[in-house]
């Protein structure tokens, strides 16, 4: 067993300090050290994208990233995104237009989309499509997963009007 | 899916990285963006007791465009590479390649530096660098070196580099005419069956000069100088197109596996080809 390292971690806002082996996977510190069980495995084969956080602002497959690696990130996770009470705008969505359907892949999906709209906030249907292409889902065939992010992107722009 | 142990390093300069790769020696390796070594860490394929991963190394970051020169840094990921209009502009061959590369996720975190530097025949940009004649510059413990992507890659996962080099940056003259790089694939993320990267410069209605490089269809990319040679003086039509099929197709060497026969393959890298020239003549 090598050295265990002192890591720093920000996830959600919060503040994390601990000691692990640098060869610890970040999914299995959100899981099982921070109890963070938004982020799912997957393939853990960085395929499928069920286990996608955003990291120092890029979306990251955190089956294929080791704790060494993020020492210093910092980290949101769908539970960042919203909330049970509080909705994030995609999360409603995605229930609206029934954008799943066993929910396994959601939370990828979900976490993938806000760095999408971020990104891009405007997308056309084929750039959703395209921009959602490290996301797997064996259930909806897609379609209603690309219905409730467009949905989404027009309720944000519209609010987005409004404000100004 | 748990890999070995190793220890971490996370030098915040090159001359930590020698000093690390002359400290371990063969123990050690340097990871980049990882989605190559990572892998086959968690699948116990690659053994890595010293890890040095370059990401804190500002001088491997940022790319330099000046004229028609450019230079790119190892650690410039595929996203930037796609979201850079500046090398764009001046190469849009870049941003085309790259946004064939995986996926969204993937590309984030995927650079330049390791996708040229690996030797996986299944990585796009080897090919499309000795397309473009590029320059890779090695580091190493005598000092710097320049080595030509055309004389890079000797077998699968060998290359030039020593053991204690390390790629810094890839330079290439932009160039000029029409371009194109196209890939056939399984599925999203998957390596190519077969991919051609081609650029075509037209004078009088007729190529004045032509480079063709094939990807994932020998243990190495594949840069075809009769292929290429086969367009020049020609008006890029059928025929011509096909002498020029027919002469990458003495130059590739693919091997069956899960994408296919070798026969299949053969008849995938003519066809990308075929689009490849195609496409790079309506640009030209």
């Amino acid at each position: 067993m090598s050295k265990k390292m002192h890591i720093n971690l920000t996830v959600n806002g919060e503040h994390h300090e601990f000691l692990a082996e640098p060869r610890e996977l970040l999914i299995y510190t959100l899981r099982e050290r921070l109890n963070i069980t938004g982020p799912h495995i997957g393939c853990e084969t960085s395929h499928c994208g069920a286990c996608t956080v955003t990291l120092n602002g890029k979306s990251v497959k955190a089956c294929t990233m080791f704790i060494a690696q993020a020492d210093g990130a910092e980290i949101t996770t769908i539970e960042g995104i919203g909330s049970p009470d509080n909705l994030h705008v995609l999360q409603r969505s995605f229930r609206e237009h029934h954008g799943l359907q066993c929910g396994y892949c959601t939370p990828g999906m979900i976490t993938r989309a806000s760095k999408l709209l971020e990104e891009n906030p405007n997308p056309t249907e084929e750039e959703v499509r395209f921009g959602m292409a490290g996301n797997m889902c064996r259930c909806t065939g897609y379609q209603n997963i690309v219905k409730s992010i467009l949905a989404a992107a027009s309720e944000m722009n519209a609010a987005k009007e409004a404000a100004e | 899916m748990i890999p070995a142990s190793f220890d971490y390093h996370r030098p915040s300069d090159l001359e930590g990285v020698l000093a690390l790769l002359k400290e371990h020696g063969d123990d050690a390796r340097v990871i980049a963006g990882g989605h190559s070594l990572i892998p086959m860490m968690k699948l116990r394929m690659a053994e890595v007791p010293q890890l040095i991963d370059l990401q804190a190394i500002e001088s491997l970051k940022g790319y330099s465009v000046n004229g028609s020169h450019v230079k790119i840094g190892a650690m410039v990921t595929q996203h930037e590479l796609i979201n850079s209009d500046e090398l764009a502009a001046v190469a849009p061959i870049l941003r085309e390649t790259s946004l064939q590369i995986a996926d969204p996720q993937v590309r984030y975190m995927g650079t330049v530096g390791g996708n040229v530097a690996n030797g996986d025949p299944g990585n796009d940009m080897p090919g499309l660098m000795q397309c473009l004649d590029a320059t890779l510059h090695l580091i190493g413990p005598n000092g710097t070196r320049e080595v030509a992507a055309r004389e890079y890659y000797e077998a699968a996962y060998v290359t030039a580099r020593e053991e204690d080099e390390v790629l810094t940056a890839i330079s290439f003259e932009a160039p000029k005419g029409g371009y194109a790089y196209e890939k056939q694939k399984r599925k999203i993320g998957d390596y190519a069956t077969a991919a051609a990267a081609v650029t075509i410069q037209k004078d009088g209605g007729k190529v004045a000069s032509a480079s063709i490089a094939m990807t994932n269809l020998s243990d190495t990319p594949v840069w075809s100088e009769a292929a290429g040679n086969a367009l020049v003086g020609t008006t890029c039509d059928a025929g011509a197109i096909k002498v020029a099929v027919a002469a990458m197709l003495d130059d590739i060497d693919p091997t069956e596996d899960n994408r296919g026969p070798v026969a299949f393959k053969k008849h995938v890298a003519g066809i990308i080809l075929t689009r490849a020239i195609t496409r790079a003549w309506e640009r030209a």
